[in-house]
């Protein structure tokens, strides 16, 4: 009885040791995945400053401006002027499609009508 | 294990026949066991003591080794801490109120050198002299061949392909080290704003990058503060606005020969900044040195709009009007003697080309432009709340604008504000101010008589100062302003669609050494609000030493110059600012009507 007691006891001892480092060494592998990704986030933040500097650098006014005078034959842009505004009222809208038949024409009288 | 009996019967038996007592046999027995036992007891316990003695032993060891392990080595962040919010160490960008860039950081890199460590300094001399032609390639040969040189920077600044061409040297003595620099990706564009950044404490490694100049130098610390995790600094200023703005007046100035130019575009409401310009201007990324001799004012990196005290003539009619108005003194059809003579303190007052306006009412003085009808008005007011006045509208003190610039910009008041002081302050001479302090006093007319404190920064909305006019007096100094363009001396600023109302002032130059003022040099100055009846922003275009001469004689009068500026601009920009042209209201065309 003793005798099981202390197997068991020694089995339970080397199985929470090998649970222990289990789980420790996969957190140290956690750990490292996770320096790998801040450093990824470092590296993409860095590049997205580029970017964001290049994109800057690519659309500053002035050369906008000379891009449009280059290309003024085929784009024609002008800076914005007051005139370029325009009103809801002056879109051209579609017409409404009229679903009546008008193919058998009917007589309209004015007998009822009240107005002159 | 054998169990010795305690009464042995050979020994008892043999006892009994000596006649012995067989007892004395069994102590000696028990007294023998007794021995072992304790014997193996003590063996066991010296065996337990020295157990536990190891244990300890070697408890403390790892204790005391640990201690001296974490004493010893360099301190490790705890990696599995996570704050979450990552540490930027980098200085913050600076955007526009769009969220554009103005301001970034590049990575880039340094380059320098290890002379003791150099294979063929010569050669690598040579060779470096290729890639930066600026170089002095003997110098540097005989510094790589100083043997007491053992360090020595060559660029601060490489671009890639000037690292990849110094890589391929190959020299083992050239070593890079990481740089963050300053980029200011629009270049010229709002650049006495942003001002500029350089290196600070340099080291191998890193390099701090301080501001210089500008908004940079004014929020340095702000920018460097790594709590900040990133967060760029807003700034009121409208990239494009401030693109087209510089655009038109670099025309303007230009097309009539000015020396230099200024404008400022602010927001009547919030105080906000919208655009504002200096020319001659510069790079950031590149910014000159300043002006070792002669007139600093003439350097590209003079902030005009900020920095520039000007007399900026009688665009300062209208406080002079508005405050006799709101101190119930005249009303705008009160009518003035403008007849000459006038003489205050000695000096006789004049108009512009001896003109006499005869007796005209104070809103004619202003369509006018009368130095003697707005000087009466200064009278009757008094110096001292005249200077209350000037005082509330923030021109006796340097903007608050956010830039170390603006501390430079002290307005200049005469010593003593005698009587003929109050008289020439009135029509703008006698008290320089920059053009910044002159659209702060006209946005406090815009929008309804609150002053306002000019500010680079985002604001969230409108401000709320202390009111210096009534609501009235604003409405209707707003009028007069309105007429000056649609029939007095500012025909040229009709911008249709937009109601602009504005006031011209052109001041003749005082000469550098003292004694008088320039004959032919002025500076023209439109001050602007628009839409008249519903003011939205201020305009301030400021011409140095301008002259118009299409027509027979030379004309520099702000009406010929700054005028058609100012007009452009607000044609340029006003649509980019998302004010849509109204043609049919606020036309005031019964006014119109009662002058014909």
């Amino acid at each position: 009885m003793r005798g099981l007691l202390f197997l068991l006891s020694a089995l339970a001892v080397i199985g929470t040791g090998y649970w222990a480092y289990h789980e420790n060494y996969r957190t140290q592998d956690e750990l490292d995945r996770v320096d790998a990704l801040r450093r990824d986030i470092g590296e993409a933040r860095e590049r997205l400053a580029i970017l964001r500097a290049e994109w800057a650098y690519l659309n500053r006014p002035d050369r906008l401006k000379e891009l449009a005078d280059m290309n003024y034959s085929r784009l024609g842009l002008m800076p914005l002027r007051p005139d370029q505004f325009g009103s809801v009222r002056d879109v051209i809208r579609p017409v409404p499609e009229i679903p009546l038949e008008v193919s058998e024409p009917i007589d309209v009288i004015s007998t009822g009508a009240t107005q002159p | 294990m054998m169990r010795t009996p305690l009464r042995p019967l050979a020994r008892i038996l043999e006892a009994r026949q000596k006649g012995e007592n067989p007892d004395a046999i069994e102590k000696e027995n028990r007294r023998l066991r007794h021995e072992q036992m304790r014997d193996r007891t003590r063996l066991q316990s010296e065996g337990r003591l020295l157990v536990l003695g190891v244990m300890f032993f070697c408890a403390f060891g790892v204790i005391g080794a640990r201690m001296g392990a974490i004493a010893a080595t360099e301190p490790v962040e705890p990696r599995a801490a996570s704050t979450g919010a990552s540490i930027v160490a980098s200085r913050a960008d600076i955007v526009d109120r769009r969220g554009r860039v103005l301001a970034t950081n590049m990575d880039t890199h340094s380059l320098y050198a290890h002379p003791q460590q150099m294979i063929e300094p010569d050669r690598t001399a040579k060779e470096l002299g290729k890639i930066f032609p600026d170089m002095d390639v003997e110098a540097m040969a005989r510094r790589f061949n100083d043997p007491k040189k053992k360090f020595m920077w060559v660029r601060k600044k490489l671009s890639p392909e000037q690292m990849q061409a110094v890589h391929d040297i190959g020299e083992p003595g050239l070593l890079f080290g990481p740089r963050e620099m300053r980029l200011y990706p629009n270049g010229a564009i709002a650049a006495h704003v942003l001002g500029g950044a350089g290196f600070g404490r340099e080291g191998v490694h890193s390099a701090e990058v301080i501001g210089t100049a500008g908004i940079e130098k004014f929020f340095d610390e702000e920018l460097r503060n790594p709590a900040r995790e990133g967060a760029p600094l807003e700034l009121s200023l409208d990239l494009s606005v401030q693109a087209a703005s510089e655009d038109v007046l670099y025309a303007g100035m230009k097309l009539l020969n000015a020396k230099g130019a200024a404008s400022v575009l602010m927001d009547v409401h919030t105080g906000e900044v919208i655009s504002i310009v200096s020319l001659p201007d510069f790079d950031p990324n590149d910014r000159p040195n300043p002006l070792v001799e002669g007139n600093p004012s003439d350097s590209p990196l003079f902030n005009r709009a900020v920095q520039g005290v000007y007399e900026l003539g009688s665009t300062f009619k209208i406080f002079a009007a508005a405050q006799a108005m709101d101190l119930g003194l005249v009303n705008p059809n009160t009518v003035i003697d403008t007849r000459p003579p006038m003489k205050v303190g000695g000096h006789q007052i004049g108009e512009f080309k001896k003109k006499n306006y005869g007796q005209i009412s104070v809103s004619e003085i202003i369509i006018k432009s009368s130095n003697r009808g707005t000087g009466k008005m200064a009278l009757a007011i008094g110096p001292k709340r005249q200077q209350e006045f000037l005082r509330s509208l923030g021109f006796f003190d340097p903007t608050p604008a956010e830039i170390v610039e603006a501390k430079g910009g002290k307005p200049l008041l005469p010593k003593r504000w005698t009587d003929l002081s109050a008289v020439t302050i009135s029509y703008g001479h006698g008290i320089s101010t920059t053009p910044l302090h002159l659209a702060a006093g006209y946005a406090a007319i815009a929008n309804g008589g609150i002053a306002v404190k000019p500010t680079l920064l985002k604001q969230n909305g409108a401000q709320d100062g202390p009111r210096v006019m009534s609501e009235q007096v604003a409405a209707a100094s707003r009028l007069m302003l309105r007429q000056v363009v649609t029939e007095g001396t500012a025909s040229f600023g009709e911008v249709p669609g937009y109601h602009v109302g504005g006031k011209t002032g052109t001041a003749d130059k005082p000469k550098e050494r003292g004694g008088g003022y320039y004959d032919d040099k002025v500076i023209a100055t439109f001050a602007t609000l628009f839409p008249a009846h519903d003011p939205k922003y201020v305009l301030i275009v400021t011409l140095d030493e301008p002259v118009e001469t299409s027509g027979e004689k030379p004309r520099r009068t702000a009406g010929w110059t700054a005028v058609p500026v100012a007009a452009e601009m607000i044609g340029r920009v006003a649509p980019l600012l998302g004010l849509r042209p109204e043609y049919n209201t606020g036309q005031l065309e019964s006014v119109v009507r009662i002058k014909q």
